[in-house]
């Protein structure tokens, strides 16, 4: 897909159907997600949705003039100009026989991960980081054989200023 | 007070100010036309439900008032989808009632069952499945004042039977307000002031006008805007009729793939482009590259995902189409009027030299076959331009356009957007609904009448006297002509000489019918057909090879026209 990446942050109504209106708006009318996470926010009854997606400038315009055209889209912010933290939590379960747990515990160490599960041949990491934080970790992780991971999309806030 | 959920359909329907309903009964929907009886709402009993949903939008397109229909659940529900979809492109206002399994049953499988919320979410403006009947009457309410604000379109409502059947209390719900939907009526003012400043400044303006200035009831101000600054106006199949298509100096007659000489080349020469309540389709624009490419283009639309989707535009105003011609207005009705465009006397003569080198134009004269495009000038001649007229689609919709001349907005019904076959009949039926004293005429080809035509029996039942013109040319002619002119004459599954005959078709469904062989013979059928009262079909053999012109094909630039 061409284009830059935008963060956009959706506040809906948590209804059911509401994800399905929004997915099938990107599928019909051929716009992409690259990711995408829910979850209701403090205020109930609604529901943040924070999606990446990809495309040249027009696009992205049309991208929120569409999603605001939802009846229940509440609000369509755009983080991508604005200074935002951003994260995705990844659990990754990685070989660890006794020759390289020691570097397993050095590396969850220098990235500040957390190890939720271990055995004999594997420890389990949970990490929340942006993108290039997590690829440098896969990279580093690489070596040991990682065995699975699950990845959340990414969620997002804009950073307050002082 | 206490209600089923039945009753709370229709009593919410009452106060909503509806009193026609088009719809087809069935198991699930068994309770709401059970509770019918105790509700003064006439309902029409269709033959098929998209019959139902076509007829709603007829009635909402010629009044103007929100169009509804009922269907049941599964095989009823899916048979609304192509009404559906036509009435979302067209921004028809809508509201779907469908009968839905009870909500112990949803997800099994269970007869009749299907997830139409699920199937018509890409071509309702919204929808609903109503699990709770407290939301009921709060949901249809909703249903109504979606449907019919903003961008107009259809709203679907699903409702499982054991909603339909217990009860609660009714409150009579008098407003609606959604936090998460709010349309932008009124424009702003920089902006609508910064048009003021262009429309004098402009040497060669032109106003192209869109099924949005229909919608928003806008045409009167539109035309006063054209005529106070003298500008040319053009539309496109949806605008007919929101400027008077018998005004001899401004207007330009359709845009696009098959619009006027003028109008196309007029675009492509102008310096300024009011575009009001259009939304640029691919039939208009051909190679949008090309498209007014010397002009600044103004667009006003309500809908913001009209602006800048295929166009790009220099003035983008959101709002109301009518409210903001009238803010137009009244910024120029202050100005010297001599102030406004002095040289637009040029740009006048140049349209004019366009449209005498090609006018509109077929030889009836010299052929013995009909020619459809006499029949539907004669008809416009018998009918005075009066009547309400909805087409199918195909040559016979594209000759009503450019030789039927609109007047008025609401009087011309056409499937613009989606272009369905067997959507003009039951439209007209709806039509004649809202105006049960009018002439409504459904301009139809042979094959698309075929697709609805068991709605003759509707119109018998009701008394409605739908006239029905048929242009026969044996052929699916729009496709024939597709075939002669782009692939070498392969008339490959477009022919349709195996049809009913018509005027027995008629007779059989207890309505009249009447046939024209030859030229001689157009007038006295139409004046016969259109006297005689009841349903008539009127079927015209016409010149089988006719093709309609001009036409740009798919995808040139609009001055690359094939002319007669
Ligand atoms: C439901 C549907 N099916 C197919 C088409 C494709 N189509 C467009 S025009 C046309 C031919 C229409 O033939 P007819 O109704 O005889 O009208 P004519 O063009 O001959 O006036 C067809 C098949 C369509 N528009 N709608």
């Amino acid at each position: 897909m061409n284009g830059d990446k935008s963060i956009l942050s959706i506040l809906v109504d948590n209804e059911p159907g509401v994800l399905s209106r929004i997915t099938g708006l990107f599928s019909g009318r051929g716009y992409n997600i690259e990711s995408l996470s829910v979850a209701e926010t403090m205020e109930p009854g609604i529901s943040r949705i924070t999606m990446i997606t990809r495309g040249d400038k027009p696009i992205v315009e049309q991208i929120k003039k569409q999603l605001n055209k939802l009846i229940n889209v509440i609000k369509v912010l755009d983080f991508t100009e604005q200074r935002h933290v951003l994260r995705e939590l990844a659990l990754i379960k990685v070989h660890a026989r006794s020759e390289n747990r020691a570097e397993v515990l050095r590396i969850v160490d220098i990235f500040r991960c957390k190890i939720v599960d271990s055995g004999p041949e594997h420890y389990t990491l949970e990490v929340a980081a942006d993108e290039d934080k997590l690829s440098a970790l896969l990279n580093m992780l690489q070596p040991m054989g990682i065995k699975e991971i699950a990845r959340t999309g990414s969620i997002a806030l804009v950073r307050e200023m002082h | 007070m206490e209600l089923t959920g039945a009753q709370i359909l229709w009593q919410s329907l009452k106060d909503e100010g509806v009193d026609t309903v088009f719809g087809y009964p069935g198991g699930a929907v068994i309770d709401f036309y059970d509770a019918l009886v105790n509700y003064d709402i006439r309902h029409i009993l269709v033959r098929h439900e998209q019959g139902a949903v076509h007829a709603a939008d007829g009635y909402a397109r010629a009044s103007g008032k929100v169009g509804v229909c009922v269907a049941t659940s599964g095989p009823g529900a899916t048979n609304t989808v192509t009404g559906i979809a036509t009435a979302y492109m067209d921004s028809i206002p809508m509201v779907v009632i469908t009968g839905q399994v009870p909500t112990s049953l949803i997800g099994n499988d269970a007869f009749q069952e299907v997830d139409i919320v699920g199937i018509t979410r890409p071509c309702t403006k919204h929808n609903y499945l109503v699990k709770d009947i407290t939301k009921l009457e709060r949901i249809i309410k909703e249903a109504f004042y979606i449907a019919r604000s903003g961008r107009p379109g259809p709203v679907l409502v699903d409702i499982p039977k054991d909603v339909t059947n217990s009860r609660t209390l009714y409150k009579g719900i008098k407003d609606i307000q959604m936090e998460s939907y709010n349309p932008t009526y009124y424009p702003n003012t920089k902006q609508v002031a910064k048009v003021v400043g262009l429309i004098k400044q402009a040497k060669k303006p032109i106003i192209f006008a869109g099924g949005g200035v229909v919608l928003s009831k806008g045409s009167e101000a539109l035309t006063h805007l054209a005529r106070r600054a003298n500008i040319p106006v053009t539309a496109s199949l949806m605008g007919l009729g929101a400027f008077p298509g018998t005004d001899e100096k401004l207007w330009l007659g359709m845009l696009g793939m098959h619009g006027t000489y003028r109008a196309n080349m007029a675009i492509s020469d102008c310096d300024l482009m009011l575009a009001i309540g259009v939304r640029f389709d691919d039939r208009v624009t051909g190679k949008t590259d090309e498209f007014a490419n010397q002009a600044t283009i103004v667009h006003v639309d309500i809908d913001p995902t009209s602006i800048h989707k295929n166009v790009t535009v220099d003035v983008p105003v959101v709002g109301d189409c009518r409210l903001t011609l009238e803010a137009l207005n009244q910024l120029l009705d202050a100005e010297d009027p001599e102030e406004i465009g002095p040289e637009r006397r040029e740009w006048l003569g140049q349209i004019q030299k366009w449209k005498d080198t090609n006018p509109l134009k077929y030889d009836q004269q010299n052929c013995e076959t009909i020619k459809p495009q006499y029949v539907v000038e004669k008809l416009f001649e018998i009918t005075k331009g009066d009547a309400i007229i909805s087409t199918e689609v195909g040559q016979n919709q594209m000759w009503a356009a450019q030789y039927y001349h609109f007047s008025k907005p609401n009087q011309w019904l056409t499937s613009g957007g989606l272009g369905t076959m067997g959507y003009g009949f039951p439209a007209a039926i709806g039509a004649q609904m809202a105006f049960p004293d009018k002439l409504v005429v459904d301009v139809a080809g042979d094959g698309s009448i075929q697709m609805n035509i068991q709605e003759m029996a509707t119109a018998v039942q009701n008394k409605l006297p739908v006239k029905i013109v048929i242009l026969n040319n044996q052929y699916l002619g729009m496709v024939r002509q597709w075939q002669e002119l782009f692939y070498k004459k392969n008339y490959s599954q477009t022919d349709m000489t195996h049809a009913p005959d018509f005027v027995k078709l008629a007779e059989a469904y207890g309505a009249a019918g009447f046939r024209a062989t030859r030229p001689d013979e157009v007038e006295a059928v139409l004046k016969k057909g259109i006297e005689t009262p009841g349903p008539v079909i009127m079927e015209f053999m016409v010149s089988r090879e006719e093709c309609v012109y001009p036409m740009v094909p798919a995808g040139a630039p609009i001055t690359n026209m094939l002319l007669v």
